[in-house]
């Protein structure tokens, strides 16, 4: 919209304001009976956002439970294979369950703990949050149900018995599009529903206030090493930062550190699907506009009466037709830049990456991987950029073998 | 004087309580709305209550996500429900129509645009399920231009500072959510909601309606014993549902419902129907 004017560091910084807005985006949409609970949540939030002995736990558990800090690793021979700017990569797959969804549930399940909690929700596209959140209410000994949309249970159906496995209940959503966006709307329903005992961990940088702020200040983590890593590596800040946009989460927690650097251009990588001009994508930052859906004004893909329209990426955790309220605000103000590429892209920067580097993305990951050779080689030697490498790519490995016809 | 006032100043002359069907409008065709609407006033609505499709109806339960599934499926929007208004008003110009839905549809139309053209279709009350006070500045404005009293939701979980900032800006009546959950949910305690609307009434001067879990005659007298009105949805969208290949069988079982719950609603002990008649 506004994408060529350049922010004033004020317009991004210090966000969101008391009633969680980025600007026109984000805020408070949600029935009356979650008011009460969202407020309760955020006091317990800033609470212990301020307190030092959660603090303390949180870094501790990060470090031995999910093996943090994840290295930055210079690709080299991806690097020269691109032939352009030296590419580095932040390693999230190399965190415990094999993403940055981790730093989030561990985050917000000490918090469910703190707050009495003793029964957790998730909902989960790909499967990784749902994952990652059956994985800590495991540790932390805490019940677990998770929503996932009956066509990605199809699709993942390897996470969907990992879960299981960790004791999490798997529920299928049928009503909708049977994806990820009706696994939220029917996790809101079971927590308005058992809102007494339930903690609802979001996976992403959506939701009502306070969860785009709370969810990005636990991924937070990311940039804050990877801003370290790399001034310790290079000895100066890197050009560019570039991750994949779902609803969004690694993407803030990389860019969100590096926003008053004024110097480091910051590029979010949507899913094209088959091509923005087919309509058949996940991409509402590129192609879409800004409306209400899941507690927060953001930019959606809706059609001309309001209704959310289905959409379409080869990788489930990017299958949604919104993303986190910060990116729409980064957007407007032209602090960030959103792009998007196509599955097929995708799949050639996975397999790239695989037979270079040996690192199987995500398919999420690989379409950051994609936007980045593009952008490694308009910039040139002597250039850095990092890239979110957000997750591993063996739950993949089906999706990738069915898209080129070989039975596995 | 809003229709909604009048009709329940009305009601409270009368000692009645109101009747309030929910019906998904273009649920279970667009062709069948207005006959339905008029069919439930016939057997003893007293306010309709027309819900407006939405893909992701993020509040509701089951039964009300399908009517809206089927709505949408038969390409239902926000102006042609209100198109729908209009054809009732033509034929009905008293009984209050309000509009509950979510915010999506009415932000994608506008809200100077949509306040302009509900008030000529002769909306009376808008709910909007996800836009607390909080967010509704704009719309409140622009609903106020048109003359149409915005609706607001009271829960369980709101406290009572709360419920002063929403009796502030609500008009026409407030609707008490009378469970934690989603509408339709089947774990209604009227002793807690006759308690808690109790306690309601020492803080918010407007009728108060009570509705999510009222599913049959029963649940509805004993509701309408303590509250001004009586919201029945998904128990009328079920009866819907049952038919939804015979829209004329439809409209003859969503006439029953509405009827036999107006006659337990008519049914009251005299004590409850005298204290009410004393008020006014």
């Amino acid at each position: 919209m506004l994408e060529t004017k350049q922010p004033a560091p004020e317009a991004v910084a210090g966000l969101p304001d008391e009633r969680g807005h980025f600007g026109p985006y984000g805020g408070l949409f949600v029935a009356e009976t979650l008011m009460g609970p969202l407020a309760e949540l955020r006091a317990a939030w800033e609470h212990y956002l301020a307190d030092a002995q959660f603090q303390r736990e949180l870094e501790e558990e990060l470090r031995d439970y999910v093996g943090r800090p994840s290295p930055l690793y210079h690709a080299r021979r991806w690097s020269e294979q691109v032939g352009g700017a030296r590419l580095w990569l932040k390693r999230e797959d190399l965190n415990h369950t094999g993403a940055h969804k981790v730093n989030n549930t561990v985050g917000q399940a000490l918090l469910a703990r703190r707050m009495g909690k003793t029964r957790i929700i998730a909902e989960t596209g790909a499967g990784q949050h749902g994952v990652a959140t059956a994985t800590v209410a495991a540790r932390l000994g805490l019940e677990c149900v998770v929503y996932m949309g009956a066509e990605d249970m199809e699709r993942q159906a390897i996470n969907v018995y990992r879960m299981k496995l960790l004791g999490a209940e798997v529920v299928p959503v049928t009503s909708g599009s049977r994806t990820l966006k009706d696994a939220l709307n029917e996790a809101m329903r079971d927590w308005v529903t058992n809102v007494d005992d339930t903690f609802y961990i979001i996976g992403t940088v959506a939701g009502p206030h306070p969860y785009p702020a709370m969810v990005r200040d636990f991924q937070a983590v990311i940039g804050r090493e990877a801003r370290a890593q790399i001034l310790d590596k290079t000895g100066r800040l890197p050009d560019a930062l570039v991750a994949c946009v779902g609803g969004g989460s690694n993407a803030m927690g990389l860019f969100h550190p590096f926003l008053a650097d004024e110097g480091v251009a910051l590029y979010g990588v949507e899913a094209a699907g088959r091509g923005l001009e087919t309509g058949a994508h996940a991409a509402p930052l590129c192609a879409g506009r800004p409306g209400v859906l899941h507690g927060n004004r953001t930019y959606l893909m809706e059609d001309a009466d309001g209704q959310i329209l289905h959409t379409h990426s080869i990788s489930a955790g990017l299958d949604y037709p919104g993303v986190g309220p910060e990116h729409a605000w980064l957007k407007d103000t032209g602090r960030a830049r959103y792009v998007a590429v196509t599955d097929d892209e995708a799949l050639a920067a996975f397999h790239t990456l695989t037979r270079v580097e040996g690192i199987m993305p995500a398919l999420e990951s690989a379409h950051a991987l994609a936007w980045a050779e593009t952008l490694a080689r308009e910039l040139g030697p002597g250039a850095e950029i990092i890239v979110n490498l957000s997750g591993r790519g063996d739950k993949d490995i089906h999706t990738v073998a069915a898209h080129e016809g070989i039975a596995l | 004087m809003s229709r909604l006032a009048q009709r329940f100043a009305a009601l409270r002359r009368a000692g009645r309580r109101a009747l309030v069907p929910y019906v998904t409008a273009g649920d279970p065709e667009p062709a069948a709305t207005v006959g339905l609407m008029h069919d439930m006033v016939a057997a003893g609505a007293d306010i309709l209550e027309l819900g407006v499709p939405f893909s992701d109806p993020m509040a509701d339960g089951p039964v009300i996500q399908r009517a809206s599934e089927r709505a949408l499926a038969h390409g239902v929007s926000l102006r042609g429900v209100l198109s729908m208004v209009r054809d009732f008003r033509h034929d009905d110009p008293d009984t209050p129509v309000v509009l509950m839905g979510y915010l999506n549809p009415v932000e994608t139309m506008g809200y100077e645009a949509f306040a302009r053209a509900a008030a000529e279709a002769g909306v009376d009350g808008v709910l909007t399920v996800d836009l607390p006070p909080e967010e509704a500045g704009p719309l409140l404005a622009a609903l106020d231009g048109g003359g149409i009293d915005p609706v607001f939701l009271l829960a369980p979980t709101t406290s009572d500072e709360r419920t002063r900032q929403v009796a502030a800006v609500a008009r026409g009546f407030v609707y008490y959510v009378s469970l934690k959950g989603v509408t339709g949910a089947g774990h209604l305690d009227v002793d807690a909601v006759r308690r808690r609307v109790e306690h309601l009434r020492t803080l918010v001067d407007l009728p108060v309606g009570v509705g999510f879990g009222i599913r049959d005659a029963a649940s509805a007298a004993a509701v309408g014993a303590f509250a001004d009105a009586v919201v029945v949805g998904s128990a009328v969208v079920s009866r819907i549902e049952q038919h939804a290949g015979d829209p004329a069988a439809a409209r003859a079982a969503v006439a029953e419902l509405v009827g036999e719950l107006r006659a337990a609603l008519d049914g009251l002990p005299a004590a409850a129907a005298v204290r009410q008649a004393a008020d006014t």
